[in-house]
């Protein structure tokens, strides 16, 4: 039987699909402005029997397809148990939320905590502050590991951070300092929120911010090896929602 | 509904302004309320006085203003109706939940004020709210921060304002206090009458209310069947419309939904599927057309089986014992039963925890939900407490944050869906 999961984020969209236990298909896609245009391309040339949606915009594709659900709580809660068995904590930056996500000895989901409605402390943070500093996003995490320590940076409001950063800029820091001092910020914001839940570990560190070196850098200083980034960050929640399709 | 436009005009509301709130209000009545399956009979007489909350409840009130009562409009359950009723007055809720007139609020509010004191400012700025303007008289309490300096500029905005003073511990000294300001409210209430208030009538608005909180907690006792044989919305909806209607005829329209609700409890009939996943709400009160949480909760197939709220338990748990032979023995009794509210100004205030412990037991909820509104320090800093007490003793909690505003829905719902498919 072929499952497939959907992962539907504000920033982009993943599709697993799996096969006896076994990835046979894993795409992504950027959300867009039309975001279930995006998954009807997507899924265009993909067979598959059971189907899964997650992630923020799952309700449009239970509108649009009538695809059944489940929050992304519980699709990263499966995809991490599923793929590190073990595994007692997940730490997720995505797009637009961080999560931080308890599970007990079985791998089910005991607690979990998400930030509020705005992006502080996001994917979408860092990548705001990558334009401010003009840096690729994706080359940000590894700029950011080539700063000095000292600087700081205490607004976690991208508007405001913003104005810290051309402050900062403006006195003549160099902006790869500026950078690690960005990175340190989210970095604490996700220990808090960590720290808050007395998260167990190890800790899996899923969603698009986990392919960042310098998060994953930072982080490792907290946690040392009981932080697992898996292979495909960003597919952990298609992953689950792929396996909880099995279970339809 | 009839045309009630010239008692509006009368009473100076905003006409385009008042419209709107009445459309908005019907279209999301319709949509939360009168959706729901299997709703029991006995909701019909309160889908009534709903959709008459501003029309015939309002004239009501303007006939016993025309025989002589008086109206008084309060924002607390520390304002108590036996008081209000044995003066031969009437008394009304004031509390709105509803954002309204927004830019004119943050002319004399801060912004970051809880949306329940921006909303009833709201209501009195833009002249939408028949309560408000129909009363005699106003009571503001000094109970949070909030409420209490936002009255400072609230009392330039009526005419008839009265505030109350509260204590904020449990201490003899402040059992004196609240004793002291209800014997100072019926001081005013007297004035405002002309008549002394006696025995008799104290025992009588005493027994009226005793009534009113009898069947409110019979209500609640049939909500622990399992399936609940009514949602946790429209158990919402009786408790603040318990606010607006007359006493009488709402406690006896409560037992009649009662007597239903037991017969569907034996049928093993319920509103959702039995086992369905069971959450306690506690926390800020909910007040008209505040819905939105609650909509959110059993849109996931959960029942809400209790409010630990001031609009609910909070504020109706307890009657008033009515045995003394004086006066002053009434009052004291009076002053007893509302010293017990376990409002979140109060510190310590231990026995909120123990409350909603005791509530999830007993209606054997698989978790609670805390409700806090933005900026409602009390509230929010006692969620901590709240979640780590119960957590220790294995019940799961939910801390929620948020306002009147619709914005955050998506981000609620997934915390709310991934919160009871956890307890399910």
């Amino acid at each position: 039987m072929r499952q497939a999961g959907i992962d539907i984020g504000s920033r982009s969209i993943e599709l697993v699909v799996i096969e006896e236990g076994k990835v046979i298909v894993r795409k992504q896609a950027e959300s867009g402005y039309n975001p279930v245009e995006r998954v009807k391309e997507l899924v265009a040339d993909i067979s598959f029997d059971k189907v899964m949606t997650t992630g923020y915009g799952r309700a449009s594709l239970e509108v649009a397809f009538d695809y059944p659900t489940v929050t992304e709580i519980k699709a990263y809660g499966t995809g991490a148990a599923a793929l590190h068995p073990g595994v007692r904590g997940i730490l997720d930056i995505g797009g637009q939320d961080t999560k931080v996500i308890s599970l007990n000895e079985n791998g089910k989901v005991s607690k979990f905590e998400m930030n509020d409605k705005c992006a502080a402390g996001t994917g979408k943070f860092l990548e705001m502050m990558a334009t401010t500093l003009g840096y690729q996003q994706h080359t940000l995490g590894l700029e950011a590991l080539k700063g000095q320590e000292g600087l700081e940076i205490n607004s976690m409001c991208a508007v405001f951070a913003e104005s810290e950063v051309t402050s900062l800029l403006a006195k003549g820091c160099q902006r790869a300092d500026i950078a690690l001092a960005v990175h340190q910020s989210v970095c604490r914001r996700a220990v808090g929120m960590i720290k808050r839940q007395d998260l167990k570990t190890p800790v899996l560190f899923a969603g698009g911010v986990a392919n960042n070196l310098c998060m994953i850098h930072l982080l490792k200083q907290t946690f040392g090896d009981d932080l697992i980034i898996p292979k495909s960050p960003q597919f952990v929640g298609a992953y689950g929602a792929a396996i909880l399709a099995g279970l339809l | 509904m009839a045309d009630y436009t010239k008692m509006w005009t009368d009473l100076g509301l905003n006409h385009d302004n008042h419209n709107a709130l009445l459309e908005n209000l019907g279209n999301a009545y319709q949509s939360i309320f009168m959706s729901q399956e299997q709703r029991p009979e006995g909701m019909g007489y309160f889908d009534f006085v709903m959709s008459e909350a501003h029309g015939l409840r309002i004239q009501e009130l303007r006939d016993e203003q025309e025989a002589g009562r008086k109206i008084i409009g309060s924002f607390c359950v520390f304002v108590p109706e036996e008081l209000v009723l044995a003066a031969g007055c009437t008394s009304v809720g004031l509390c709105a939940g509803a954002d309204f007139a927004q830019e004119e609020v943050e002319k004399v509010l801060p912004r970051n004020t809880c949306s329940l004191i921006k909303s009833f400012f709201g209501f009195k700025l833009g002249k939408v709210c028949p309560y408000m303007e129909v009363s005699d008289l106003i009571v503001g309490e000094n109970t949070c921060d909030g409420k209490k300096k936002s009255f400072e500029t609230f009392s330039q905005l009526v005419p008839n304002f009265y505030q109350m003073d509260l204590p904020q511990n449990k201490t003899p000294m402040a059992r004196k206090l609240l004793k002291h300001e209800y014997l100072t409210f019926i001081a005013k209430l007297e004035e405002m009458t002309g008549k002394r208030i006696g025995l008799e009538d104290l025992k009588q608005g005493i027994a009226t209310v005793n009534a009113k909180r009898k069947a409110l907690a019979r209500l609640s006792k049939i909500r622990k069947a399992d399936p609940s044989p009514i949602s946790g919305l429209d158990a919402l909806l009786i408790n603040q419309i318990a606010f607006l209607d007359n006493p009488a005829r709402f406690t006896e329209n409560v037992n009649v939904l009662c007597d239903e609700l037991e017969l569907l409890v034996k049928e093993n009939k319920g509103v959702k599927a039995e086992k369905a996943p069971r959450v306690v709400i506690s926390g800020c009160p909910m007040a008209i057309p505040n819905w939105k949480v609650p909509a959110i909760i059993e849109s996931t197939g959960a029942v809400i089986v209790g409010e630990e709220s001031c609009i609910g338990e909070r504020g109706q748990r307890n009657t008033t014992d009515d045995s003394a032979t004086t006066l002053d023995g009434l009052v004291d009794a009076v002053v007893d039963r509302y010293f017990k509210i376990d409002c979140a100004v109060f510190t310590p205030n231990q026995e909120r925890v123990e409350h909603i412990k005791e509530m999830a037991e007993n209606t054997s909820a698989d978790g609670v939900i805390h409700y806090g509104l933005q900026f409602c320090q009390p509230y929010i800093m006692e969620s901590f407490s709240v979640e780590k007490t119960l957590e220790k003793d294995g019940v799961s909690v939910l801390r929620l944050e948020t306002d009147y505003s619709q914005e955050d829905m998506g981000q609620l719902s997934t915390r709310v869906e991934a919160f009871v498919e956890i307890i399910k």
